[in-house]
């Protein structure tokens, strides 16, 4: 189906001892490739990886990139959808993917946590390293790979099922059935989303009442509440009013100190407001990546210029 | 003028669109009446049978060639009046009669009876004429005379404490039919099935030769208690059986017959031309209730229909658990995890065109491969201290669920199908993101929001299962089983036992049945009872999957 090509650039390796202090459970980096690994409390307490500590121990100074994506190309069978893809998400950032319709952000967003194997006849060319590790590695668990990097669609799909089972879905799939554990982390995970304090008193109630701004910060909780480390989010906004996005907005940007956020949005506002770097695709080729402050301000080519100030899209 | 054109196409296309919708219209009319039609005859029909039906005095003329054992004069229930083609007679070809149920077919050697309208001189409903239900021969119709107690003189009909003494004694009677039916099917059955316990383990023993063993002695001395034991308990019943004797009622029918008939035979009487209509309505429930809750008598004739009722019901349920699950994972298989292509559009025909084979085929398949190889190699196996006399390579119970579980999977099939489909994309990518497994995903997101595809599924299949008769005539529905496939006899479960069933009473009182002029009422009774069974069922279904479907509603964002 693909064709991974694994001849990337190994110095690459991120830093990421940089001492941010999490307001969440520590959460370890390289965990989600110990697929055979034990309970998720041994899997938290396992070692650091080398790469890491080599690093800290030359003192480069380099941005920390939890996200690398190396010559990236991307197949829906014939159609040649990301073409030669290069770019890195550093550790505790917001990236906004910007660009018009159809350029391939969700695609290039979706091969992020592997969705796209779900669909028939693609292929996938370079590659993507999340803190080193290349996701197309055969021996990857994708499962503990989606725990850890969590993802929230365009539409909101909340399951059928009472608003707290939709929180701690990820934690009972993985097996935990402690009803206190369960509860704290439907708390914590709903006061980050920042929809505690308006479904509290209806927990055990069908997650299908809640409006839709409602139900977009529920699939944001249910995506923190399994302490991924990376959070995917594709045109989160897209179908709420000014009011429930400028919420989700605020809520983003305390998300910020904990998770490295990758979303897709059409609103360029949005982008500037909370993006620390933007990337523009323009028919499946990356053209500009950079600070947002530099895309917004002073942009390099003319297609981002032109795009930003919306003469085409 | 483009004006007008334009007008034109409008109107050209109204009378087109509106034909078609007539038309489809006309279709479902029609179909609702013809659907309206048939319950309301089989309503209609049904209910009448318990309606208690008011006695006729008959006289005819002195020449008519109309009489009972020559008598002019006889009494029936006025069943109806229909036109018959008459070919002796050759100025008048239809000739209007009367259909009278006589009943006394003891005496008469049939119970319904012609005559022409034109012979009919007479019509009378005197008041005193009883009816009497009995244990054989159906009704008996007369008039009573006396009372024979025994150890006392007769009780004349005329006598003021007649009545009352017949309902004390009638009552006494129903208990004393009540112990003996203990005795004889509860008491005696259960030391039949002991003794035919220890008959097989001294079959064992003796076949192994350990007749000397202190065991064997046991169980011979076990036996022969247990043979003490039945014949104190015979004697017992006996003896309940010849007071049922004792006393006797007197009557004279209308053609002129007197009879003495032992009160145990008798069930019930009533003096059907004295009823208000409240009696009526007492009478008609009372009927009802005991159709309902009676076994049947009589070659199934008479009685009620309850070991048909019941076995319907714990046969349809017993398929439904049967073909729920293997439908269900099935449907899985085929639409969540095999990969798409020929072979699985293959299957697919496959499984839908299964819908459409005879069900008397799945009937004859599930002789031969439930019954005659699965049964039998069961009976091998575990069974073989009975055998030849086979315990599971017969039909049963077991088996006819299995037969009508495989004919209505495809059903399941489908509608599971169709509900895994309905599912949405996101739902699942939802799932996936959030770290579940495949597996996962379906269990616990996939399943619940199909659930009311898969019990539309369930509705259907029961409907389907629950009214066919072909295949289970070969492998296991009965005229009339000895007992419920579940009772209260270890172990409660007796699923290789043959069992009675609504669809094929219907068969056999309609077509099977010595009398079936009697039995029409008893038929529609039986459709009916059929039809409220599965409608009761579905609707508890339905019941079920609306809450579902209130509980897992998908979203409609
Ligand atoms: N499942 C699929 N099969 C085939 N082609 C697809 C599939 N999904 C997307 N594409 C095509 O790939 C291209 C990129 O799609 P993608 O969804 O990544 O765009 P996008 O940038 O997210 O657009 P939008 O902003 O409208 O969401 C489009 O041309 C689309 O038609
Ligand atoms: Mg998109």
């Amino acid at each position: 189906m693909k064709s991974v090509n694994h001849a990337v650039d190994l110095d690459n390796r991120y830093d990421a001892g940089n001492g941010v202090v999490s307001t969440l459970p520590s959460r370890d980096k390289m965990t989600i490739f110990d697929s055979e690994g034990g309970s998720m409390e041994a899997q938290r307490d396992s070692i650091r990886p080398e790469a890491e500590t080599a690093s800290a121990a030359t003192g480069r100074q380099q941005d920390s990139a939890v996200i690398s994506i190396r010559n990236f190309n991307f197949y829906y069978g014939n159609k040649h959808t990301l073409m030669d893809v290069n770019l890195n998400v550093p550790e505790r950032e917001i990236v906004a993917f910007i660009g018009p319709s159809g350029c391939g952000k969700s695609t290039l967003l979706r091969s992020i946590n592997r969705m796209n194997d779900l669909i028939e006849d693609i292929r996938q060319e370079g590659d993507i390293r999340i803190n080193g590790r290349s996701v197309f590695d055969p021996n990857l668990d994708v499962i503990a790979l989606r725990k850890r990097v969590g993802m929230v669609f365009q539409k909101s799909n909340p399951f059928p099922k009472s608003i707290f089972e939709n929180v701690v879905f990820g934690l009972r799939v993985a097996g935990r059935i402690r009803k206190d554990e369960l509860e704290a982390a439907a708390e914590r995970s709903l006061r980050a989303a920042a929809l505690w304090d308006e479904v509290s008193d209806r927990l055990h109630s069908s997650a299908l009442g809640l409006s839709g701004g409602q139900m977009q910060r529920l699939c944001i909780a249910r995506a923190i509440a399994n302490e991924p480390e990376i959070i995917l989010m594709d045109e989160p906004c897209s179908a709420l009013d000014p009011v429930a996005t400028s919420k989700i907005e605020e809520m983003i940007l305390v998300l910020k100190k904990d998770f490295t956020i990758v979303i897709v949005t059409h609103n360029m506002q949005q982008a500037s407001r909370i993006s620390d770097r933007t990337a523009f695709f323009y028919l499946g080729k990356l053209i500009e990546f950079d600070t947002t402050e530099k895309i917004f301000s002073n942009p390099n080519t003319r297609q981002t210029e032109d795009y930003i100030s919306g003469r085409f899209g | 003028m483009a004006r007008k054109s334009k007008v034109d196409t409008f109107s050209s296309g109204a009378p087109a669109g509106d034909a078609l919708v007539w038309l489809s219209s006309l279709g479902l009319a029609v179909g609702l009446f013809m659907i309206t039609m048939i319950l309301a005859v089989i309503i209609w029909q049904g209910l009448t049978a318990f309606w208690p039906r008011e006695v006729a005095e008959v006289t005819v003329r002195a020449d008519s060639e109309f009489t009972i054992n020559g008598a002019q004069t006889f009494s029936g229930e006025i069943v109806h009046y229909k036109t018959r083609q008459d070919y002796t007679k050759d100025n008048k070809t239809e000739v209007e009669e009367l259909q009278l149920y006589v009943g006394n077919r003891d005496v008469y050697g049939f119970s319904f009876f012609y005559v022409d309208v034109d012979d009919i001189i007479k019509i009378e409903k005197p008041a005193d004429i009883m009816s009497i239900e009995r244990e054989e021969y159906g009704k008996a119709i007369a008039r009573p005379v006396s009372l024979h107690i025994k150890g006392e003189t007769s009780v004349s009909a005329d006598s003021l404490e007649f009545d009352d003494r017949l309902r004390a004694l009638m009552d006494t009677v129903a208990e004393r039919r009540d112990e003996i039916h203990d005795i004889e099917k509860v008491e005696i059955g259960r030391i039949n099935r002991k003794m035919e316990s220890i008959r097989l383990s001294r079959r064992r023993m003796e076949r192994e030769g350990h007749t000397d063993s202190e065991k064997y002695r046991k169980l011979v001395d076990a036996d022969a208690g247990l043979q003490g034991d039945y014949e104190t308990l015979a004697a017992e019943a006996g003896a309940l059986r010849d007071l049922q004797f004792e006393h006797e009622l007197e009557v004279m029918l209308l053609t002129g017959e007197v009879r003495r008939m032992p009160l145990g035979k008798l069930i019930n009487y009533r003096y059907p031309n004295q009823l208000r209509v409240i009696d009526k309505c007492v009478a008609f429930a009372h009927n009802m209730v005991s159709f309902i809750l009676n076994d049947p008598r009589e070659a199934n004739t008479e009685g009620g229909i309850f070991p048909a009722i019941f076995g319907t019901f714990v046969m349809t349920i017993f398929m439904s658990l049967l073909v729920t699950p293997f439908g269900v994972v099935s449907a899985i298989y085929l639409s969540e995890y095999a990969k798409p292509g020929l072979m699985v559009r293959m299957v697919r025909i496959a499984v839908n065109n299964l819908a459409g084979v005879p069900s008397i085929v799945f009937g004859v398949f599930g002789l031969g491969f439930f019954v005659y190889f699965v049964g039998a190699s069961i009976d091998q196996l575990f069974f073989s201290d009975t055998l030849p006399t086979p315990t599971f390579g017969t039909g049963g119970m077991l088996w006819a669920s299995f037969t009508l579980a495989l004919m209505t999977v495809p059903v399941v099939i489908v509608a599971t199908e169709e509900g895994l489909l309905a599912v949405p994309r996101g739902m699942r990518e939802g799932g996936l993101a959030c770290g579940a497994s495949k597996w996962q995903c379906i269990q616990r997101i996939v399943l619940p929001a199909a659930a009311p595809g898969i019990l539309t599924g369930m509705v259907l299949a029961m409907a389907r299962g629950a009214g066919e008769v072909a295949p289970l005539m070969l492998v296991g529905v009965v005229k009339l089983a000895p007992t419920l496939p579940l009772n209260t006899t270890w172990p409660y479960f007796h699923f290789e036992q043959k069992f009675m069933h609504l669809g094929f009473h219907i068969y056999d009182l309609g077509f099977q049945s010595p009398d079936s002029e009697a039995a029409k009422p008893m038929v529609f009774a039986t459709a009916l009872l059929l039809i409220i069974l599965v409608v009761a069922m579905n609707l508890v279904a339905i019941y079920v999957r609306e809450r579902l479907r209130r509980k897992y509603a998908v979203s409609a964002v």
